[in-house]
């Protein structure tokens, strides 16, 4: 196992109060697989992202639970020193707004280079000229004569290639990529999907996509977990989830996307918001916007339950919703 | 067939580059809009979609007046809207309304929910006289679906999908005939889109209005519309009914754009066969000559480059009957199927148990 993440907890300390970002959250990725991880604004898919990359912002953030093992060990009992040996080497992530990602007033290149620089100890000349061999790799044309252009003299779709590079220069184990796709066109998202699940395929690394976009994730992952207010409803192999899932948020997730294939009649909808992560309901979180809530609903957190070998669901009425 | 409520023939929008402080020189100009043709019949949904950078916005923008054309004409029923001014003006922008992308900056953060959807009122005042406008909001609260109550609110208060609930309450105040809406979903979480699309629906159907409905997701642009123009560099390359456009689209970006949305479907990636383009989007500032799509088509030959093709039905749909014939910006325009159909279907929504 690559990554192991087990009954991980964040919060977030503010002057309204604790926000439970992450509350016990548990998956896992192997080398050369793809874990897609689903949810919406606010679900904390993001924030456990951060917590096993340790960019977690602390304080306010503080990890208050829970193992994150990498290739067998936890990351959680690691020196910061040692960490940053892992970032970037081993682990590395790409973010959604290249833009602000990137350093403006440095060259590409020279954003490139310093990865090789600091880890690899190679002199600034070699350091270019392996920058010029990344951007390369991930197809921006005439790299050489780009390799001194600064972070706005790029397109977008360039731009977020230069985090693949970034993200890829030292070859890592894991990649975490955060909303990788969001801020693209769809012609040049496709472009980029493509270019990241090739170069996963011949590096042979683990990749969580972290996404809200429910055609990206039939696309690309061969898994998926499901978040919801700081928790995981569902985990299911990507082809199974699509066919029957088995808890009511994914279920009516699926249900409120409009169709590409056909008009559609009127849209389902998930009635409500999502919930306050200082207030949390009691019970399932789901429950106020559930169809199939019931009293135990408001009283009982779910587990995960087993619903085959390879799928879990955290509802308590998971075969009603399978089956329905 | 219905008729025309607003007709656009011609419409540019050129913004000037220049150089110089105090002896400005043109040197070049940004055509964000290079040429739109467009109705919009009564009653309808018209569906725009395009990249960002083809100028959609500053159609939208254009259509509501915000920002005043180069050249071409915006006829509401028959009255050129771009000669207008003063009275005239203010009369006719009553009835074309818009409903803004960003839910979180384009409400005033200082000013009350019931200030804000009131204020149209101080503009024209002829709609609501001044002891009426409380309930007036009131009602538009409870229309859009938010508890009257919350007139006293500010917008910090609300989510972003009843932010927009807010700014779609606005849109209506002034009881338009059209509202343009500029992406009025792409900023909410999937769960709320739904219940914003929806609304609109409803609100189309209960006011009798007309929408342009600008937005660059493709399957909610085909949910919503009877018929949707596809955007490219400042014009419209295609045009016709959400079935033409989408199940048999004739020009070849409309079928890259389409092969490129990701389907929520896992099945389909590997029997889907799909155009992925290369490079980018060219600057609006060096429009190519002749076709503009032809610097990223796979299809361009030398007659692409001298010739611009002009949207209407192509020579070689013109004597047959079926959805392939309707308006395409292409010379050598050829049907293709590229939206795969999802195997399986999807899962039903579930029901509500009854309320015990």
């Amino acid at each position: 196992m690559l990554l192991d993440v087990r009954d991980l907890e964040v919060e977030f300390r503010t002057r309204d109060g604790v926000a439970k970002a992450v509350n016990g959250v548990n998956y896992s990725v192997e080398a050369g697989q793809t874990l897609a991880v689903l949810g919406e604004s606010g679900s904390g898919k993001s924030v456990t992202a951060q917590a096993v990359m340790g960019i977690l912002d602390m304080p306010p953030g503080r990890i208050t639970g829970g193992q994150i093992l990498f290739q067998g060990q936890d990351l959680l009992t690691l020196k910061e020193e040692e960490r940053r040996r892992i970032r970037g080497a081993k682990m590395a992530m790409i973010f959604q707004d290249a833009l602000s990602s990137l350093n403006p007033v440095l060259s590409v290149g020279a954003q490139l280079g310093e990865m090789f620089e600091v880890h690899r100890g190679l002199s600034r000349k070699d350091a270019r000229t392996k920058a010029v061999e990344l951007m390369d790799r991930v197809r921006i044309p005439a790299a050489k004569d780009r390799v001194g252009d600064y972070p706005h003299q790029f397109s977008g779709g360039m731009r977020q290639r230069v985090m693949i590079a970034m993200a890829l220069a030292l070859e890592p184990d894991l990649i975490i990529a955060d909303e990788p796709t969001t801020a693209l066109d769809v012609t040049v998202q496709a472009q980029v999907m493509d270019l990241l699940a090739e170069l996963q395929r011949e590096l042979d690394m683990g990749l969580i996509l972290i996404t809200h976009d429910l055609g990206v994730v039939a696309d690309v992952a061969d898994k998926i977990a499901v978040m919801y207010a700081g928790r995981i409803v569902e985990n299911a192999p990507v082809h199974e989830i699509y066919k029957a899932p088995a808890h009511p948020y994914t279920r009516g997730l699926l249900d409120s996307i409009p169709r590409l294939d056909q008009k559609g009649q009127e849209l389902y909808a998930i009635k409500g918001l999502p919930p306050n992560l200082m207030n949390i309901p009691p019970g399932c979180a789901f429950n106020p916007r559930c169809p199939l809530a019931r009293d135990m609903c408001r009283t009982d957190v779910p587990p995960l339950y087993e619903v085959s070998e390879s799928r879990t669901s955290a509802c308590h009425f998971w075969q009603e919703a399978l089956h329905a | 067939m219905p008729e025309a409520i607003l007709e656009v023939r011609g419409l540019v929008k050129h913004y000037p580059l220049t150089r110089g402080i105090l002896f400005k020189k043109q040197i070049g100009s940004v055509k964000a809009v290079d040429g739109v043709d467009l109705d919009l019949l009564a009653g309808e949904t018209l569906g725009i979609v395009g990249e960002s950078g083809c100028g959609k916005s500053t159609l939208a923008k254009m259509l509501v007046h915000l920002e005043r054309p180069t050249a071409g004409a915006i006829r509401y029923k028959g009255e050129d809207v771009t000669k207008l001014s003063g009275r005239a003006l203010k009369a006719v922008r009553r009835n074309i309304q818009m409903v803004f992308q960003d839910p979180y900056t384009s409400l005033n953060p200082r000013m009350t929910v019931g200030d804000i959807i009131g204020e149209p009122y101080e503009i024209h005042p002829e709609v609501a006289p001044k002891g009426s406008r409380r309930q007036k909001v009131q009602e538009l609260l409870d229309v859009v679906g938010l508890d009257p109550e919350y007139v006293n609110r500010y917008p910090h208060q609300f989510s972003g999908g009843q932010r927009q609930r807010i700014g779609i309450a606005r849109g209506l105040a002034l009881q338009p005939e059209i509202i343009v809406a500029d992406e009025p979903v792409s900023a909410l979480d999937v769960s709320v889109q739904a219940q914003v699309v929806n609304l609109l629906e409803r609100l189309q159907s209960d006011f009798s209005l007309s929408y342009v409905f600008i937005a660059h997701d493709l399957s909610i642009v085909r949910h919503i519309s009877d018929r949707v123009g596809v955007m490219y560099l400042g014009r419209i390359v295609e045009l016709g009914e959400d079935a033409e456009i989408y199940d048999h689209p004739t020009h070849p970006y409309t079928q890259a754009l389409l092969s490129a949305v990701p389907v929520p479907d896992p099945e389909a990636r590997v029997h889907r066969e799909r155009v992925i383009l290369t490079g980018d989007v060219p600057s609006p500032a060096h429009i190519p000559s002749g076709c503009r799509f032809r610097t990223r088509c796979w299809k361009a030959q030398e007659r692409c480059a001298l010739e611009v093709p002009l949207l209407a039905v192509p020579a070689v749909f013109r004597l047959t009957e079926g959805p392939a014939r309707h308006d395409s910006a292409c010379h050598f325009a050829e049907e293709k199927h590229v939206v795969p159909h999802e195997e399986p279907p999807r899962p039903r929504p579930l029901e509500s148990e009854p309320e015990a």
